[in-house]
């Protein structure tokens, strides 16, 4: 089987700062990647650059067997395939949370207004806010606005799931909530790639754990051996501070 | 025989406003048409040039293209109409510019007798609403740019990670959010072309000051023809803001930067 998104020697560099210096990783289709590693690692990139919201400086990315940065690709229609979950939740301020959802199905993939919103509903009940459906993004708090931003993003139904830290924002009563959702979605067989600083969730969930320093993959396996016996000493190091 | 004058406060000839409404009509009803058009005309070339400035390509050579084509043009063009006296303009557009463009003998776009027709009844207006909308376009444009460049980066990258096009993007997202905060300057925009559009008088369009004069000259009397259209432009620009306050009000829910 094809790889659902395959990464070669890729570097990225902003002005003269190197934030990726050659990365070359792989997720299989329904895997459940987790990349971690300290800030300014340059793990959020990464994640940006598989859906071509970042230019690559060099190296190739595929994703869904696309070439993300060639030139004659059409990114609206990868993208459309693939999801994204930000820190920051990125609603659309000026739409109720239905409205959200119903935006890039009817405009993008042309769905009929109805079966769009019957779409939106039924994944906002799964996520756990279908009462909130008429609410403005303002009027909910920061672990329903990511569960919207997360249906949001599957009302594509796309194959791919990236997710750039998603609970970083969030106060801390409401992470549960979210990683729930996640981990849901991660059990029905999504493939994921989650850049996340809840090392809780990667050892549960991840079927794969990438440990990025310095524009670098130093590290990476299953989430077992990479906690419990890392065998770089800069894994070492980061795990210390944060676990 | 001369008729009574009509004398308020002991010294306002209401007489002569009287005499003159027709004229004044007149004047207002120019003065609003003029300044409907130049807020319409100058609002779409401003979204367009506030685009045109804010354009960018991934990759050559569109790159290229977009700067030299778009961005460069567009910002000579918002200097230089910013940059110069609106007064200035209108002269230029009226007795250098459209002359060039219409004249009997070799008109660049009309010529002819139909030239010789068109510049005698409609030439200030179409000078005067020219120079107005260019000015205001350029004013708008700025607007429309600062607007758009308000709304956070990730509300575009949502859309686009959504998989909208740029113009989706724009027209779903950005547009709408941007339109909400840029209301407040359009709407001061909209007052300063109201009362810039005074200016046009100048090369002889029979707005609301070009009455004021006519009047003026007539009965060499000051105060009652220029208080009069001051409190007609007064009026105007309250109506104005009222209607800018009432638009922000109705747009204003949902958002919270």
């Amino acid at each position: 089987m094809a790889a659902a998104i395959r990464v070669d020697a890729l570097t990225k560099q902003f002005g003269t700062l190197p934030v990726l210096r050659g990365v070359s990783c792989e997720v299989q289709p329904s895997e459940v990647v987790c990349v971690i590693g300290p800030s300014g690692s340059g793990k959020s990139t990464l994640l940006r650059c598989l859906n071509g919201l970042e230019e690559a400086t060099s190296g190739r990315v595929t994703a869904l067997s696309v070439p993300v940065h060639d030139p004659a690709t059409d990114l609206d229609a990868l993208r459309a395939e693939i999801g994204m979950v930000f820190q920051r939740f990125n609603l659309f301020p000026h739409r109720t949370v239905l409205q959200n959802l119903i935006l890039a199905p009817v405009a993008v993939r042309g769905l009929a207004p109805a079966e769009a919103r019957e779409r939106a509903e039924a994944l906002l009940d799964k996520v756990g806010v279908l009462d909130k459906r008429d609410a403005w993004p303002n009027q909910l708090s920061g672990g329903q606005q990511q569960r919207v931003a997360i249906a949001r993003a599957l009302a594509m139904q796309p194959k791919v799931m990236l997710f750039d830290e998603p609970t970083s924002s969030l106060d801390p009563e409401m992470v549960g909530e979210v990683l729930a959702v996640m981990q849901a979605l991660a059990d029905e067989g999504m493939t994921m790639v989650v850049v996340t600083h809840e090392m809780g969730f990667a050892r549960r969930v991840a079927d794969r754990v990438l440990f990025l320093d310095e524009g670098l993959l130093v590290e990476e396996g299953a989430p077992d051996e990479l906690f419990d016996c890392p065998r770089e000493a800069r894994t070492r190091r980061f795990l210390s501070k944060v676990l | 025989m001369e008729p009574e004058p009509i004398l308020w406060f002991g010294w306002f000839r209401a007489d002569i406003i009287a005499e003159y409404a027709p004229l004044f009509w007149q004047g207002l009803r120019m003065t609003i048409g003029v300044t409907v058009i130049g807020i319409t005309f100058g609002a779409l070339l401003g979204l367009l040039v506030g685009m045109a400035r804010l354009a960018n390509a991934r990759h050559a050579p569109a790159r290229h293209l977009t700067r030299f084509l778009l961005r460069w043009p567009a910002t000579v063009y918002v200097s230089f109409f910013r940059g110069t006296p609106l007064f200035v303009q209108i002269m230029l557009m009226h007795f250098a510019v459209v002359p060039l463009l219409m004249n009997p003998a070799d008109g660049l776009i009309v010529s002819g007798e139909l030239a010789r027709t068109l510049r005698q009844d409609y030439g200030a207006l179409l000078s005067g609403v020219l120079a107005l909308t260019l000015n205001a376009g350029a004013y708008i444009s700025e607007v429309f740019r600062a607007g758009i460049q308000s709304i956070d980066r990730g509300q575009v990258e949502a859309a686009r990670s959504l998989g909208l096009s740029y113009r989706r993007t724009m027209y779903h997202v950005v547009l709408p959010q941007a339109f909400r905060r840029m209301l407040p300057p359009l709407g001061n925009n909209a007052i300063a072309l109201l009362k810039d559009s005074s200016l046009v008088s100048a090369v002889g369009l029979s707005e609301l000051a070009y009455a004021a004069r006519t009047v003026a000259g007539a009965y060499s009397r000051y105060w009652e023809p220029y208080l009069t259209i001051a409190m007609m432009y007064w009026i105007l620009t309250l109506a104005l803001a009222y209607a800018v306050r009432r638009l922000e009000h109705r747009y204003g829910r949902g958002d919270t930067r």
